[in-house]
């Protein structure tokens, strides 16, 4: 360090001129860091503004009542005689194909991920972790059209339901798409723990899964809290597989094999008709707004959930 | 927290990489485009689109049309009749095609926006059947029947209340297979058959045509409505009647022409203003004889039988 001070003395002259092009440039590339920072806030913030804008004018229509969008069951937003906007088993769905496809993706998910940091050779985790990125990189289009034609004869055949489309399928499908991600996430958290923490354990004598449940997975709660939220968002935010797999049925299911309509499928159904400026269209972007809130409460009690942890 | 930056890290390399693919992407599709136009200039496109009831219909069209005319590329996509009636209203389409009527608030609508009448053309009939299982012993059905299967209040949720067992189904409930609400068919059997109350909630809603046949074959135990030009041999299509006890009517074409037939109902296209150029001959094409084999082959009445 010394050193580098002293050339820099010796020359003078020399470092004006370097420096003002040095600086310029360095200005510039914070600049741009800067702006993609906060990039991130502006597109959010823009992307609310927007769906919120289309979505106000419904709340002044005589149709609507807040109350009813939130908690009544009935979607008739076409209807010739009585219009009536209720989303409740719209959420409903949407909740209940969550929650069984994190039923499904959560232990098979970290199971994966504690089997690829820990228990395999080297050359089996390779293998594995490239598989599982290629699962991921299959398109839900793709993922719709297996849950439409080979998961639906499949339960077809198995529990003997009339429609193979419905609540069980569409959660398994969800549930196999998130697997990569959940997969992926907790593996790089599982790494991050120190080797000093399993060499410890080793060295009083605990055995491979006293390590993984005793050490390692108090070690990295934050980061698998994070793949399995990651995973959550993933599933709430599916579009185009759930609209394929879960039979398009408004309706509050009593039991896995009913078939369900999840908000998201029913934005890309409606969207598209639904003229400009219509009542219609202004539910449909409030439908937007209530999915960007509920995935905005799962975060936030996400985070709130990390830091309870951490003051522990 | 190590991993989790890093993968956040990650999250936005990979972010950027996609971003560049898809400029690049823009930038070669757009090159691309003017690269063709540049190549063939006379090539004229008519963008139909809008009724899944007649998307075969119109791509048949589109294909033969291409023998006819070379210079002309007819691309058709469907959506539903109201879709394709948004999107004519928009602009962003020569011509709509339709398994309804357009309401009146659409015709104002159209006036509102482009300052143009649009124009109507029927091009053929179809009659809407309704499907049931190859193995459902139902042979007719009267429309009283139907509306309490279908709509809202209706008390007919099982095959037992309509006297039918199915035989080798496991279950009794009656699997209701119905249409999204942007299509016309949809809208038609609403207003003939409910009387324009609403549809029961709970029902299958499929995005076309194919799919509602395609389900009720697949499902014993189901009932839905569609074209009678989709029809498969795992399905089987009820004759209807007005009121039970009275004689019911096959979906045939001389019952549809002669509108014995219950749910008959008129196909149409729509333009923006009376049609000019390639357009106007693509229509006058579709109602030739020619066009209205097509339309014929696929299972539909042609407009020109009525004279």
């Amino acid at each position: 360090m010394n050193k580098e001070v002293n050339t820099d003395i010796v020359r003078p002259k020399q470092i004006p001129r370097r420096a003002f092009a040095a600086i310029a440039g360095e200005k510039l590339i914070e600049l741009i860091i800067r702006l993609s920072g906060v990039s991130a806030i502006i597109f959010v913030l823009a992307i609310f503004f927007f769906v919120f804008r289309e979505a106000l004018p419904i709340f002044f229509s005589d149709h609507f009542d807040l109350f009813k969008f939130l908690f009544n069951t009935q979607w008739y937003p076409t209807s010739a005689v009585n219009v009536r906007y209720g989303t409740f088993a719209l959420t409903v769905g949407s909740i209940s194909i969550t929650f069984l496809a994190m039923l499904i993706a959560v232990p098979f998910g970290l199971g994966s991920a504690i089997y690829i940091s820990e228990f395999c050779g080297p050359k089996q985790k390779e293998s594995l972790k490239i598989i599982i990125e290629l699962l991921a990189a299959i398109p839900s289009v793709v993922w719709g059209f297996i849950g439409l034609t080979v998961m639906s004869r499949m339960i077809i055949s198995i529990t003997g339901a009339p429609v193979g489309v419905n609540l069980l399928n569409g959660g398994i499908i969800l549930a196999l798409m998130s697997v990569p991600i959940i997969v992926s996430i907790s593996e790089d958290a599982l790494k991050a723990v120190p080797d000093s923490y399993r060499e410890a354990a080793l060295a009083l004598g605990a055995t491979r899964w006293q390590i993984v449940y005793r050490v390692l997975l108090p070690a990295a709660k934050n980061g698998l809290l994070a793949a399995v939220l990651l995973g959550v968002g993933r599933a709430v935010g599916e579009t185009m597989a759930v609209l394929m797999a879960t039979g398009h049925a408004v309706q509050i299911p009593h039991g896995l094999l009913d078939s369900v309509r999840t908000l998201t499928a029913n934005i890309a159904a409606e969207l598209g008709e639904a003229s400009v400026g219509s009542d219609h269209y202004h539910v449909l972007f409030l439908t937007g707004v209530l999915l960007f809130l509920l995935t905005f409460a799962v975060n936030l009690t996400a985070d709130f959930v990390i830091r309870g942890i951490r003051r522990k | 927290m190590t991993g989790a930056s890093t993968q956040v890290f990650n999250l936005t390399i990979r972010s950027a990489i996609n971003l560049v693919l898809i400029a690049l992407l823009m930038f070669t599709g757009c090159q691309k485009k003017s690269d063709e136009q540049k190549e063939e200039k006379q090539v004229t496109t008519i963008q139909v689109k809008g009724s899944d009831t007649l998307v075969n219909v119109a791509q048949a069209w589109a294909e033969q049309y291409k023998k006819v005319a070379p210079t002309v590329d007819v691309e058709v996509s469907g959506g539903g009749s109201g879709v394709g009636i948004a999107a004519l209203l928009k602009g962003t389409i020569d011509i709509a095609s339709a398994s309804r009527n357009m309401k009146q608030e659409e015709i104002e609508a159209a006036k509102r926006n482009t300052g143009k009448d649009a124009k109507n053309f029927t091009i053929g009939y179809d009659a809407l059947a309704v499907y049931v299982h190859k193995d459902n012993p139902m042979n007719e059905i009267s429309l009283d029947q139907l509306a309490a299967i279908f709509s809202e209040g209706g008390e007919t949720t099982r095959w037992s209340q309509l006297g039918v067992t199915i035989p080798g189904a496991g279950e009794d409930e009656i699997v209701r297979v119905s249409r999204q609400s942007s299509s016309g068919t949809y809208e038609f059997f609403r207003e003939h058959v409910l009387q324009n109350k609403d549809f029961k909630l709970g029902s299958r809603d499929m995005n076309g045509s194919k799919e509602v046949v395609e389900l009720v074959g697949n499902t014993k135990t189901a009932i839905g409505y569609s074209g009678m030009g989709y029809a498969t041999p795992s399905v089987k299509k009820l004759s209807i009647s007005s009121k039970a006890g009275e004689p019911a009517c096959s979906p045939t074409v001389e019952n549809t022409f002669s509108k014995k037939y219950a749910l008959a109902r008129s196909l149409h296209i729509y333009t923006m203003g009376e049609p000019t150029g390639a357009v106007k001959q693509f229509i006058d094409w579709i109602l030739s004889v020619p066009g209205q084999k097509i339309l014929e082959e696929n299972g539909y009445v042609p407009a020109t039988a009525a004279n």
